[in-house]
């Protein structure tokens, strides 16, 4: 006897019949979706010692792209943001960058990675040609040097250069009416600490060529104690002291420097000190240290900035870091720039980009704008003021002048041989 | 500028103020070393194994004494919190995990404390978030510093020192007159015959690793108010304390005392004199000690 197959319909050509009809059904729904959305990648640091980096550079970017989303996305297509940890290693961030292209199907990268991960996925961006929109770097060379020039690529962080020009300018003002003229500096060992007091100093010498600096101490990143450092210092005796340390070392050295009553002592220019990361955790800040503003929600004193600052923290339940401002311009930009162009397209973008000046809260006079010639963000709020040990924290912010950083801006352009 | 500067130094070595500042600035980086590294050179003189995740310890030891100073606003709580929960921990870790590797490979005692200077970072991160955090200074400390001879001496490092000093004495005297010093001895020379006579040599090592972690907590505790606390924050104070234990011997109590006061006058008196190779002037001294004596300071030849 043999066996033989039941009339009717088995078992396997059910499946079958079912799998081609799922296909069927369920492809076109599929085509649909991948056109309407557009996908935007993100490589960050979200691990280790400056994961706050990321998170923050993350809330300051889906804060905005909620708000893109709601009234239509990029042209008409909703933005899908697919972010991802390069745990601070410019290898990993160039590979995850190329990752985010070529596999994931990412038609525009946010690059916020620290400076020396974005030269990495800057070459990346040169190599597949993707409109890239770095948020974080701030050191100038990225867009001043035009051997890094590149059409797709844009920067929506403020510049080290920038910095350098305001804040040596407040100094030297201070040096002047206070006559100091002895300096100190202690800043990180590596290239963003050597690279940012050297500018520094040279634009105090600018404004008040009388000064000079007796002490340098250059302890390494992430030092656990200062103790020497600061009594060199006070050893030392200088009128001022300038410091780029940041974050938890920012915080360490204020409160060793406290107990040896440093800040009695002589004047302290910190430029990283003003962000809400130090200021809320320092338990007992001294009045009156010097800083420039990196995110504060009083500065610019406007009600957009600090509806901004609020609406960040109901969603995140803690203040904005300068990463998030630098991130969520990047947003604003590109939502502006699609509908100008009418697309979504990189290339579309990218031209309209050029020279695009937008309202925005972070602005010195309400508005930013993407600088044509080397495609970095200018005319942000940049000032330097005073703390005090409660909120607002630092409650006069004396305004640059965008006027005198586009002169000097251009000089030491030339002075580097960029121009 | 120039990578030494003998006319800072010899300035400094002449004048009272800058000696006294730096001296005491000397002692405490050198002190919480210490207590770093005597818990990382007893556990191995007793254990015999070198405990990688040692600078895990002095970091809750710091996150302790944050959590207990915002709870009760008592700096001596925060302390006893920081040594106490650390000690706890040690036992807990020693028992469950470090019992089970003794006597194997020496890469696989460091696989398993590596593995657990990984677990215990996340876990901080977990409770404490990835984000630095500082403690603050107790108000009883926020005082001016003292001026001892024309140089600065803030109150809460006199106290820190103090602490310290009296850790090395206790610890040092109990070690060397005490019954429980003697079995504690006996059992890093011959635990066979010392669990022969009866003597528990399981609760010996858990003890002498509880107290291991309570001193490494002790550091974190006393370091918490003046230095931010991030996950991983160990692992830099356990590299430093590696030298000083490679300086005094590994085993030695003395020598850790020793090796961490050298490297705290090195680093204070080097950042004067050798701004640029301070750091490098510790591992100088290291590799000169390592040469000449490769036992370290006080360590004795391993029969």
């Amino acid at each position: 006897m043999t066996r033989t197959r039941k009339p009717g319909v088995s078992r396997r050509a059910t499946l079958a019949m079912m799998g081609a009809g799922a296909v069927t059904f369920a492809t076109p729904w599929v085509a649909r979706a991948q056109a309407k959305t557009i996908k935007v990648g993100m490589p960050t640091i979200l691990s280790g010692r400056v994961a706050q980096l990321g998170t923050s550079s993350r809330n300051g970017v889906m804060l905005e792209i909620e708000k893109v989303n709601a009234a239509g996305g990029l042209a008409g297509r909703q933005i899908e943001m697919v972010i991802r940890d390069s745990k601070g290693q410019p290898q990993e961030a160039a590979r995850v960058a190329r990752e985010l292209v070529n596999t994931d199907g990412c038609e525009i990268l946010i690059d916020a990675e620290a400076s020396s991960g974005a030269f990495a996925v800057h070459e990346v961006a040169r190599d597949l040609g993707v409109l890239c929109i770095h948020t974080n770097s701030e050191t100038s060379a990225l867009t001043a040097d035009p051997k890094q020039h590149i059409p797709n690529a844009f920067r929506t962080a403020r510049q080290g250069v920038h910095d350098s020009i305001v804040g040596g300018s407040y100094a030297a003002a201070i040096a002047k009416a206070k006559g100091l003229k002895k300096w100190a500096t202690c800043s990180p060992d590596y290239a963003y600490g050597r690279d940012t007091t050297g500018e520094y100093v040279t634009y105090l010498k600018r404004f008040a060529p009388d000064t000079e600096i007796i002490s340098e101490s250059w302890p390494k990143l992430f030092q656990p104690d200062y103790t020497e450092v600061v009594t060199k210092i006070l050893q030392a005796k200088p009128q001022a002291l300038y410091t780029c340390l940041w974050g938890g070392d920012l915080t360490s050295y204020i409160d060793q420097a406290n107990i040896y009553a440093l800040f009695s002592q002589m004047e302290v220019f910190a430029v990283n000190m003003a962000d809400y990361t130090a200021l809320t955790v320092v338990k007992n800040l001294p009045k009156g240290i010097h800083s420039g503003n990196r995110y504060i929600k009083t500065y610019p004193a406007t009600p957009e900035n600090a509806a901004w600052g609020d609406a960040y923290k109901a969603k995140y339940n803690e203040y904005p870091t300068n990463w998030s401002w630098e991130n969520a311009t990047a947003i604003m930009l590109l939502a502006e720039a699609s509908k100008k162009a009418n697309s979504a397209d990189g290339k579309k973008i990218a031209e309209v980009l050029r020279g695009l000046k937008i309202k925005s809260p972070f602005g010195a006079d309400g508005t930013v704008t993407m600088r044509a010639e080397d495609q970095t963000l200018v005319g942000y709020a940049i000032g330097w003021g005073t703390t005090i040990p409660q909120e607002p924290y630092v409650p006069q912010v004396q305004a640059g002048d965008w006027k005198t950083i586009f002169e000097l801006e251009a000089e030491w352009k030339k002075s580097k041989g960029y121009t | 500028m120039l990578p030494l500067d003998i006319d800072a130094l010899t300035g400094c070595l002449a004048s009272s103020a800058c000696l006294v500042t730096q001296t005491t600035s000397g002692f405490i980086i050198g002190m919480l070393l210490f207590l770093v590294a005597v818990g990382l050179t007893l556990i191995f003189g007793v254990l015999k194994v070198v405990n990688f995740s040692h600078g895990a310890f002095y970091m809750f030891g710091a996150y302790f004494a944050m959590t207990a100073y915002q709870f009760t606003g008592s700096f001596a709580l925060a302390m006893l919190c920081g040594a106490a929960g650390t000690a706890l921990l040690g036992l807990i870790f020693e028992r469950v995990f470090m019992s089970r590797v003794y006597g194997s490979d020496v890469l696989m005692q460091l696989l398993v404390c590596y593995a657990f200077v990984l677990i215990f970072d996340d876990v901080v991160r977990m409770i404490w978030g990835p984000e630095f955090k500082s403690m603050g200074m107790p108000a009883a400390f926020q005082v001016a510093p003292l001026f001892i001879a024309g140089g600065v001496v803030p109150p809460y490092y006199l106290l820190l020192i103090g602490v310290a000093l009296v850790v090395a004495v206790v610890l040092g005297l109990g070690l060397a007159r005490t019954r429980i010093g003697k079995v504690i001895r006996a059992a890093a020379h011959n635990p066979g015959m010392v669990s022969a006579l009866g003597i528990n040599t399981g609760l010996i090592y858990g003890g002498v690793f509880a107290l291991g972690g309570m001193l490494a907590g002790l550091a974190g505790a006393l370091a918490a108010p003046v230095r931010s606390l991030t996950p991983g924050m160990g692992f830099s104070v356990l590299i430093e304390s590696f030298i000083v234990t490679v300086i005094g011997g590994m085993g030695s109590i003395l020598g850790a005392l020793i090796g961490a006061i050298l490297i705290g006058m090195i680093r204070s008196f080097g950042s004067l004199g050798f701004p640029l190779f301070t750091e490098g002037l510790m591992y100088l001294f290291m590799v000169i000690v390592l040469v000449s004596r490769p036992t370290g300071l006080f360590g004795k030849e391993v029969a």
